[in-house]
């Protein structure tokens, strides 16, 4: 059974189409990307199959249930989603943000169980926020502050996460840290959904690759299938070379087409 | 129960009792433990039973219903300057209540006024919720209690204009400035019941007011149902505000002051933060209302208008010192 299954999605604002017929299915033991360029769908794409978007068409599951008919909690179980837009109001603290990804399996601020705790201090240990627990929100970097949402998605510690742009305010060492630590989740049997605009991660960690463009996928398999010169350029409308060794990949951009 | 909760709860019986021994002819504690016990003289008990106490447990229930709700709203509209009449529901109350001073109706029994208010509460509630149904934006919920604070504001400020006479326009003006001033048991028994399903409906809805703390998106992903969590907290904060306004008409401040005070105490956690609210909330207006009794002044002072002389600067130093955009 898949952990997330999608089939012809589709979603059109205003007569304007910004996700058609989209088909795709998660695995267990998956590290997938979801790449295109800004525009392509992406977000709404997530939004459709997790059913946080009311779709045009098609269905979406989760663990081979309609996502329409589970409740809220019984998703969030499931299933954590960090969004791209991370808004927060109140200088709470790390650790306080952090336990909210506990709010599914009842958990209350200043009444954690054991399990939530246990939980929570794995997911700070993950993301390396040890030492920042008790500091306030509004005084991390935004580059911390992404790992204290990311901690917030780790600790409900489902069997599928689904990332929008987890590691876009990251420095290069913690985009390589926490695509390990997805390639690790994915060893370990569980599965992950990012989207990723740094394609040379993608090419490196990403089991599998989505390709969206103009509201569509248009490519779907592994990065040595679908990372092709013809397609970057088609897709991104950049000139760039995949080069392989053998046992490695990697791309040379050399600027817009 | 945790320190901020039994310290404010500890402050809070400290001022209702002093609110009972205070007043033009002060009571030593030795006779208003008597008279609350009924051992002490005929004087001294209907002083503190009709009078004193039903008035001080008025301000303190007005204060922590409009603290609550307060709390609850700015955790779900995610802004610390929201306050209780934001969707509209005070501003509908306090016009139903000038209609029925208007026309004179207030004569005709003492809940009559009270009746008007609440009704006036409950359509804005139901109004406000009906709008939480088709939306999905909270700003959208801001616009349309704007909106609704406006025209029964505009309504209100017509039927000033056409007052029939200077009594009934005093009437009303006095009414719109907010005060316990002779508030009976009686009174207390008919809102009551109000702010008590209010506030259950807010303090079991409480534990989503964390998490919209990240966001709709984020909030929904974690698994909270913001419908049913957007209706709760509009109809739990309508109840407790609308039966406030009945009680003791239009108080301001108080809802957005209380609960900026005690965040810092609560690790700004929307959630741990409403019964703590109440209980300012209600300290607060216990305390301004012994002020306004003892203050030596020739008419008597509004504690609505004490709540907005005290609050208003409190407001502005808070939205002056916000931390997070």
């Amino acid at each position: 059974m898949k952990l997330l299954e999608a089939e012809g999605l589709g979603y059109s604002i205003d007569g304007r189409v910004l996700v058609a017929d989209a088909a795709f299915a998660l695995g267990a033991g998956e590290l997938t990307a979801l790449i295109g360029p800004n525009g392509s769908g992406k977000t709404t794409l997530l939004r459709l199959a997790l059913g946080l978007l009311e779709k045009d068409a098609g269905s979406s599951s989760i663990d081979g249930t309609a996502v329409e008919s589970l409740s809220p909690v019984e998703r969030a179980r499931r299933v954590a989603y960090l969004p791209q837009a991370r808004p927060l109001v109140w200088p709470q603290p790390v650790r306080d943000v952090v336990s909210l990804g506990r709010f599914a399996y009842g958990a209350a601020l200043g009444r954690l169980s054991q399990e939530d705790s246990e939980a929570v201090e794995r997911a700070i240990r993950a993301c390396q926020l040890d030492g920042f627990e008790e500091r306030a929100a509004d005084t991390l970097s935004g580059g911390e502050l992404s790992r204290v949402h990311l901690a917030r998605a780790l600790a409900a510690e489902t069997p599928l996460v689904v990332a929008d742009e987890p590691v876009a305010a990251l420095d290069p060492r913690y985009q390589h840290k926490t695509m390990q630590l997805f390639a690790n989740m994915t060893r370990a049997g569980r599965s992950v959904l990012t989207v990723i605009h740094d394609l040379d991660l993608a090419l490196r960690y990403a089991s599998k690759v989505l390709w969206m463009h103009e509201g569509r996928i248009v490519a779907n398999g592994t990065p040595q299938e679908t990372f092709t010169a013809t397609r970057l350029r088609d897709v991104f409308g950049i000139d760039a070379q995949v080069l392989s060794d053998g046992a490695h990949t990697r791309l040379e951009i050399s600027g817009p087409a | 129960m945790n320190r901020v909760v039994g310290i404010l709860l500890a402050s809070l019986v400290g001022a209702l009792v002093l609110s009972v021994a205070l007043g033009s002819v002060p009571l030593p504690l030795n006779r208003v433990l008597g008279a609350l016990t009924f051992q002490s003289s005929q004087g001294d008990q209907l002083v503190v039973w009709q009078i004193r106490l039903p008035r001080a447990l008025a301000a303190g229930f007005v204060g922590a219903a409009l603290g609550m709700s307060g709390a609850a709203l700015q955790g779900l509209l995610r802004n610390p300057l929201a306050e209780p009449g934001i969707l509209g529901v005070s501003a509908t109350a306090a016009l139903f209540a000038t209609f029925v001073l208007y026309f004179g109706l207030a004569t005709a029994g003492p809940l009559v006024l009270p009746l008007a208010a609440v009704a006036g509460a409950l359509i804005a509630t139901l109004l406000v919720a009906l709008a939480a149904l088709r939306t999905r934006s909270v700003v959208t919920l801001i616009l349309i209690g704007v909106g609704l604070s406006s025209f029964s504001a505009a309504i209100m400020a017509l039927l000033m204009n056409l007052a029939p006479n200077p009594f009934s326009l005093a009437d009303m003006v006095n009414w719109m400035l907010g005060t316990v001033d002779n508030r009976s048991f009686d009174d207390l028994l008919f809102a009551l019941p109000f702010m008590a399903i209010g506030v259950a409906v807010l303090l079991a809805s409480r534990r989503g007011l964390s998490v919209l703390a990240l966001g709709d998106e984020a909030a929904e992903g974690m698994g909270l149902d913001l419908k049913r969590q957007r209706l709760a907290v509009i109809i739990g904060a309508g109840l407790a505000t609308g039966a406030a306004v009945a009680l003791a008409g239009a108080i301001g401040f108080v809802g957005i002051v209380a609960p900026h005070l005690v965040r810092p105490f609560l690790r700004y956690d929307p959630a741990r933060l409403l019964v703590p609210s109440a209980l300012l909330g209600g300290l607060i207006l216990v305390l301004a209302d012994i002020g306004v009794r003892v203050l030596p002044t020739d008419s008597e002072l509004k504690l609505g208008v004490v709540a907005s002389l005290l609050g208003a600067p409190v407001f502005i130093w808070i939205a002056a010192r916000r931390r997070l955009a």
